[in-house]
């Protein structure tokens, strides 16, 4: 198999400067990463905020240097075959604001396209089509400064496939975008990728829904490091022992989930609080161990509102697998981040 | 059967996109060719978009007019010769150059950074020398529509006298001058990225001396030689000692050195500006990789 891109040992440590006097400390971003991603995939990283998903994309794009291992994309090395490298490869941040506002959507795609040495003729047809695919059309004279959140998202996107490139990266390519605008973008990822078996595309997303439905395989990370590189469908094989409820009962507050995590046969619990209830995510090993959990619910004075037995999803295999959920995952190290 | 795909989703065109071929992609120019493509194209926001504002036309032109103004009416209640209404006119159409180097062409990485568009930069093939050529050509046709505006509206209110006495120096001395201050702007744009706030401080601080010390508004001739010779480092000095001698009549008797020494000096700045900025751009791209920070916007 031909790899797109390749991973041995990749690791970035970041040095975070204090103050003056203080020793620079150190932030482990991304350790012993070893990917193989095949040509004509469309492949996922899934992980929370500060996982280090940026930081890999970063790297495989030639804009960080690793700090220990290496890394080769199109067939090349990229810290050593740079110029090879950049020819091949382009780059989408989501919640980027690139571009400049004066000029109007066509001018600022077209002065990216001149800048991979697209003719001008063949820019301005592509930039066309791209912006019909993404629903932008009518906005390709309006100044982008004019653009709002969503469509200047889109037109990011399209400055990612304009020109044309071997091995595309899109570091959360949704975010700022409405429920049918990401759909929309999803489809043309998926399509851009079958089209051209030699075309591939690697995603980051912390959005469980995109990795499953959209990538041919997806690398679960968390802290800097990948937990598991799959399938979607092999991935929650892993669960198909288990059986999951999905449970809204009454607010649990301070009981929390160490009481049923406790419980013989409950493997994990993930607590959502809602709105005037709590939504209990349980992975189990048996579906007898469901009646000791409504036991300790009854005997705690908490009422069962809905109970419903689910597949297991994405969600649940990062949760089997690092033992909290995404979001907790990511309000521990909120903190820590706003530092 | 292509007819018919097209029909049934005609909003929907991204059958344009499949190659012929699996495997082929657009042509992309190379070498030479997209040095030339990327100079242009980062300098078309400046030329083209720039204009769009039109309040340009009053901090640009409007203000600038009114501190010559404020010269020439000084010059002439003090009795002063009256070569001096030119000098500060075509001094007042410089600093056009001189602020958009220091304030838009020195801060241009550091904002091309917080707007996220330096790392596409970067990882775009082709070289940040070519995008830093980009930004100043731009910043200087844009100044150079300023600085024509302010040069016949002032000379046609004050009734400037020319007479120039050799076109291709004139031609060689404002061309030197300003691809040295652009070389300098070039490479003050790393000093700023590096920098970040702190450079801003130096920029207000070198602001109102430079103009003092640059002669922008009369002759350095009047300082002591060895303040002109420092004032050179900045290329207008020189630029508009020599420009100053060269269209006046009276004018080269109120010059600092001759006119030849001048381009000399301007041709020297020139190339050791140039080649610093590349060198700095190298040494900022390097950083930024290894360090991973003058890429990032918040931090
Ligand atoms: N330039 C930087 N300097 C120092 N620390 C950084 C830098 N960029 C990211 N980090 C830290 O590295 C970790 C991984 O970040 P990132 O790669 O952005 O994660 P993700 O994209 O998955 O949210 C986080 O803890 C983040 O705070
Ligand atoms: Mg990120």
């Amino acid at each position: 198999m031909e790899f797109a891109i390749k991973t041995e040992n990749l690791g970035r440590i970041y040095k975070i400067r204090g103050g003056k006097k203080e020793d620079p400390k150190e932030l482990v971003a991304l350790s012993g990463v070893d990917l193989q991603v095949g040509r004509g995939e469309l492949f996922g990283l899934l992980g929370p905020n500060g996982a280090g998903k940026t930081t890999l994309i970063k790297i495989l794009t030639t804009l960080l240097a690793p700090t220990s291992g290496r890394a080769w994309v199109a067939g090349f090395d990229v810290t050593e075959r740079v110029n090879e490298v950049r020819q091949r490869i382009n780059m989408v941040s989501g919640g980027e604001s690139s571009g400049y506002g004066l000029l109007t959507v066509r001018e600022n795609l077209w002065m990216f396209a001149q800048f991979y040495g697209l003719s001008s003729a063949e820019a301005n047809r592509r930039i066309k089509a791209l912006l019909k695919v993404v629903g932008l059309d009518d906005r390709i004279n309006t100044k982008s400064s004019d653009l709002s959140t969503g469509l200047r998202q889109k037109m990011n996107i399209v400055r990612g496939f304009l020109t044309d490139p071997d091995v595309l990266f899109l570091d959360e390519p949704t975010l700022s975008l409405d429920v049918g605008a990401s759909r929309d973008v999803r489809r043309f990822v998926r399509e851009w990728v079958d089209q051209d078996p030699t075309r591939t595309l690697l995603l980051t997303t912390h959005y469980m829904v995109e990795a499953e439905e959209l990538c041919d395989r997806v690398a679960i990370i968390n802290k800097g490091r990948v937990l598991a590189c799959d399938t979607p469908a092999n991935l929650k094989h892993r669960l198909q022992k288990d059986v999951i409820y999905r449970m809204e009962v009454s607010p649990l507050n301070s009981l929390g989930t160490a009481p049923f995590e406790a419980l013989p046969g409950v493997r994990k619990v993930v607590h959502r609080p809602q709105d005037g209830f709590s939504v209990l995510e349980l992975i189990l090993e048996k579906d007898d161990a469901l009646s000791s959990v409504v036991a300790t619910l009854t005997s705690a004075d908490k009422h069962i509102l809905n109970l419903q037995k689910r597949e297991p999803t994405l969600e649940d295999v990062f949760v089997d697998l690092v033992g909290y959920s995404m979001e907790e995952v990511e309000q521990a190290e909120a903190p820590e981040a706003s530092q | 059967m292509k007819r018919g795909t097209s029909l049934q989703t005609p909003e929907w065109p991204v059958s344009l996109l499949k190659p012929q071929k699996p495997g082929q992609r657009v042509r992309k120019a190379s070498g030479w060719r997209l040095f030339l493509k990327t100079v242009l194209a980062r300098a078309y926001p400046r030329i083209i978009g720039q204009q769009r504002e039109k309040s340009w036309m009053f901090f640009d032109v409007f203000l600038p007019l009114l501190s010559v103004a404020a010269y020439v009416y000084i010059y002439r209640a003090i009795k002063a010769p009256a070569e001096y209404v030119g000098f500060v006119v075509i001094g007042g159409a410089m600093t056009a150059f001189w602020l958009n180097v220091l304030w838009s062409m020195s801060s241009q990485l550091y904002w091309e950074k917080e707007q996220g568009n330096l790392a596409l930069y970067i990882i775009a093939p082709n070289s940040m020398m070519a995008i830093l050529l980009g930004m100043a050509l731009g910043g200087l046709v844009a100044t150079t529509l300023r600085a024509l505006v302010i040069t016949v509206i002032g000379s046609w209110l004050f009734q400037v006298p020319y007479a120039i006495s050799s076109f291709i120096q004139l031609f060689l001395v404002f061309t030197l001058a300003l691809v040295a201050l652009y070389g300098m702007g070039m490479m003050s744009a790393s000093f700023f990225l590096l920098l970040s706030r702190e450079a801003w401080h130096w920029a207000n601080l070198a602001q109102e001396p430079i103009y003092l010390l640059s002669g922008f508004y009369f002759p350095i001739k009047s300082f002591s030689f060895w303040i002109a010779a420092g004032a050179s480092i900045i290329p207008l000095t020189l630029g508009l000692d020599a420009m100053r001698q060269l269209i006046f009549p009276s004018g080269a008797a109120l010059g600092f050195l001759s006119v030849e020494v001048e381009i000399g000096a301007l041709l020297l700045m020139s190339v050791l500006f140039l080649l610093g900025a590349r060198a700095l751009l190298a040494y900022m791209e390097k950083l930024a990789i290894q360090e991973g920070r003058l890429t990032e916007s918040r931090r």
